[in-house]
């Protein structure tokens, strides 16, 4: 963007600089740190100038908004023409339950639901399984069967919102009630707008909620995309995630790579379906974590398009501009929230979001102040939804489109975080690819060094944690009220589970299974006869079971 | 005579697949100089007890997130009473309301550990605690 005469000129001032102004000053005060680093660990440089980024060319490496390679954003109007989804994650309890937590958040604003499951169904299990004990309704909502997603969505019209679910072992058969609760609705299902995580390769990567061995579990994942892409053409069939990764305890360039190449896989995968991929890569979308640390955060996010873009052109050969999109929803670090001063971390999680927001998202969940000990509160919830609002409202920052485009720091970081993660995705692909990568535990390792190192730079205070290593206070009782979910809610919830066992027509569910069995047995897409057993009401472990028989389950090697 | 090392088992009950607390945990320990085995993920109190005591450990580590510890960790404990090895010290970690606390530690869990407890507190807990306890 500079000529050689001006960037001669500007070195030769900066050396200047650097000797007049700069070498004094530190002789007599060094500065407070002998390194300054990024969330990640990465040490950022005292300061960045047109010499940082003298290899940038606007119209190859940033463009316009809407245009190839996306780096300014996928839409020409971004959040001038429309804002991000709203879309605060939920559930606890019973099915009721978080049905009023839904309509509460509507109520005041939030304009996507987000469904969080507990995690007997986030491994297919019903709540009656033994391995469910004590875990019914404790970090999400209980959906055993079709009848309890019928009153998830009880008063919530399916064609006039559209909803996220964080489902991935059992992604198709939950996905598939949500579809079969729609008809009862009477909303065709091609009017259906929503996601479903389904991203099983970072569950063998980091959040370990897998059922299947990887094989089979990738086919069923290509099994939704090829369904979605004939039948709902408004569904997001993927949600390729870094978060869990981010969670875990990545880095950013790690959450970044990792996440990237979980998307070429599945893009491969689909394509070796032979699948064109301008028919299903516009209904991929993303999901990463906003953490601390704001620049990183944005540079992360406005890489992340920029690579997208250039890998599926120039490795898939995409034509439609679409398929180069990268889409994404963002949450907050729940991995940064303090459980002291829990206060505090409102103002985390302002900050987390306005990152998000200035790096481009589609969608934004905001975390609650108290979820380092439990699940949100109403009120804690609301204030988190609030947040957003006055984000998008008061702050002005989404007045103009990509505001940090063309500083020296954020341009310069972006192209240092495209360059890590593209070294990392030959790495992986060197090993041989993704799956590869998980079996020889490659991924479980860089995540666990990672996440010591970030402990250890806690321990030793390199890294000040407002209210745990620095800045303390007696803190004698909880400031905050917690969630208080219903105590009969296990009760009622077996109830329903039991009665629809001896309501149905169990015959015609026995056919459904045995022909689900059949069709796993060989090569066909699962999706419709996952559909049919749903609508004779099997339930999500009854149906899971028929898979776990025919795929086998996994088990991974504990990586320390 | 070299002094015998701490062995701790460091275990994920339930169904719960964060394990970042638990693998940071058990490095520190083990960069402590104990001896840690990790359990990996998706075990039952049966299969963690059953563990402890074919690895004769001095102490067990229980991490759960998602919020079925009040189930689990008391049930872990009623377990090594029936087997006998209720003399392991037991201890807890994830996210853990306060007011769960105390009915844990009436359940036999020594202590529990919620998010921002330093890996430091913890190695010191269980030097001075295993320590204090009759040599088996």
């Amino acid at each position: 963007m500079y000529d050689r005469e001006e960037l001669e000129r500007i070195s030769k001032e900066q050396d200047r600089w650097e000797r007049e102004a700069l070498a004094p000053v530190l002789k007599k005060a060094p500065e407070r740190k002998k390194r300054f680093i990024t969330v990640s660990s990465k040490p950022i440089e005292r300061l960045y100038t047109p010499l940082d980024v003298a290899d940038l060319d606007y119209l190859r490496d940033l463009g316009f908004p809407g245009e190839y390679p996306f780096t300014r954003g996928v839409y020409p109007t971004m959040h001038r023409g429309r804002l991000w989804t709203m879309r605060m994650f939920a559930g606890f309890g019973t099915a009721e339950e978080t049905n009023a937590r839904f309509k509460y958040l509507l109520r005041h604003g939030e304009t996507g639901l987000s469904v969080a499951f507990d995690t007997p169904t986030l491994y297919g299990y019903d709540t009656d399984h033994p391995l469910a004990r004590g875990e019914f309704g404790k970090c999400g909502v209980a959906i055993s069967s079709l009848a309890d997603m019928e009153v998830l969505f009880d008063g919530i019209r399916l064609d006039e919102v559209t909803t996220s679910m964080t489902i991935n072992g059992p992604a198709a058969m939950i996905w598939a009630m949500y579809i079969a609760a729609a008809e009862r609705q009477g909303v065709p299902i091609e009017l259906l707008g929503g996601t479903i995580q389904n991203d099983i390769l970072k569950e063998f990567i980091a959040q370990k909620e897998f059922i299947f061995p990887p094989e089979p579990s990738m086919r069923l994942v290509v099994d939704t995309i090829e369904f979605g892409s004939k039948y709902l053409p408004r569904w997001y069939t993927i949600s390729i995630s870094g978060y869990h990764i981010r969670e875990a305890g990545s880095t950013a360039v790690q959450e970044l790579a990792f996440t990237l190449a979980d998307g070429l896989a599945y893009v491969q995968a689909a394509v070796e379906r032979g699948l064109d991929v301008d028919d299903f890569a516009s209904r991929l979308s993303f999901f990463f974590n906003a953490h601390n640390d704001f620049f990183e955060e944005i540079a992360k996010y406005r890489a992340a398009r920029r690579i997208w873009a250039r890998q599926m052109k120039e490795r898939f050969h995409a034509k439609d501009p679409r398929s180069c999109w990268l889409r994404f929803h963002t949450q907050t670090a729940g991995c940064a929230l303090t459980a002291q001063q829990p206060d505090c971390n409102i103002v985390r999680v302002a900050l987390q979001a306005l990152a998000a927001v200035l790096g481009g998202t589609q969608s934004l969940h905001t975390n609650s102040m108290d979820e380092a000990w439990a699940l949100p509160s109403e009120q804690a919830a609301l204030i988190a939804l609030r947040t957003q609002q006055i984000i998008a409202h008061e702050s002005g920052v989404i007045n103009t489109i990509d505001p940090l485009a063309g500083s020296y720091f954020v341009e310069a970081l972006t192209n240092q975080v495209e360059e890590e993660a593209m070294e990392y995705i030959e790495k992986i692909e060197a090993q041989g690819g993704v799956l590869r990568a998980i079996e020889n535990g490659f991924f479980q390792r860089e995540i666990a060094d990672a996440a010591f190192r970030y402990q250890r730079e806690i321990e030793e205070k390199e890294r000040i944690v407002v209210g745990v290593n620095e800045y303390q206070m007696e803190e004698k009782e909880l400031a905050i009220p917690l969630l208080e979910m219903d105590k009969e809610g296990e009760r009622h919830h077996l109830e329903r589970l039991h009665r629809i066992r001896l309501e149905r027509d169990n015959r015609r569910l026995q056919k459904c299974l045995d022909e689900l069995r059949h069709a796993a047995e060989g090569t066909e897409n699962l999706m419709p006869y996952i559909l049919e057993a749903v609508r004779a009401y099997g339930t999500l472990g009854e149906i899971t079971q028929v898979l776990r028989e025919v795929f086998g389950e996994y088990m991974e090697r504990p990586i320390v | 005579m070299e002094e015998r090392k701490i062995r701790v088992l460091i275990a994920k009950p339930g169904l719960d697949g964060h394990d970042r607390g638990a693998k940071v945990v058990a490095r520190a320990l083990r960069d402590a100089g104990m001896e840690v085995i990790y359990t990996g993920l998706r075990q039952t109190p049966e299969m963690i007890v059953n563990s402890a005591i074919q690895e004769d450990v001095d102490a067990i580590g229980l991490s759960c997130l998602s919020g079925a510890h009040m189930y689990l960790f008391p049930r872990v404990m009623e377990l090594l009473k029936e087997k006998g090895v209720e003399d392991i010290l037991v201890m807890g970690g994830g996210i853990i309301p306060n007011e769960d606390i105390p009915k844990l530690k009436e359940a036999g869990i020594a202590a529990i550990f919620t998010p921002g407890a330093s890996t430091e507190e913890i190695v010191e807990f269980i030097r001075e605690t295993v320590k204090r306890r009759p040599l088996g």
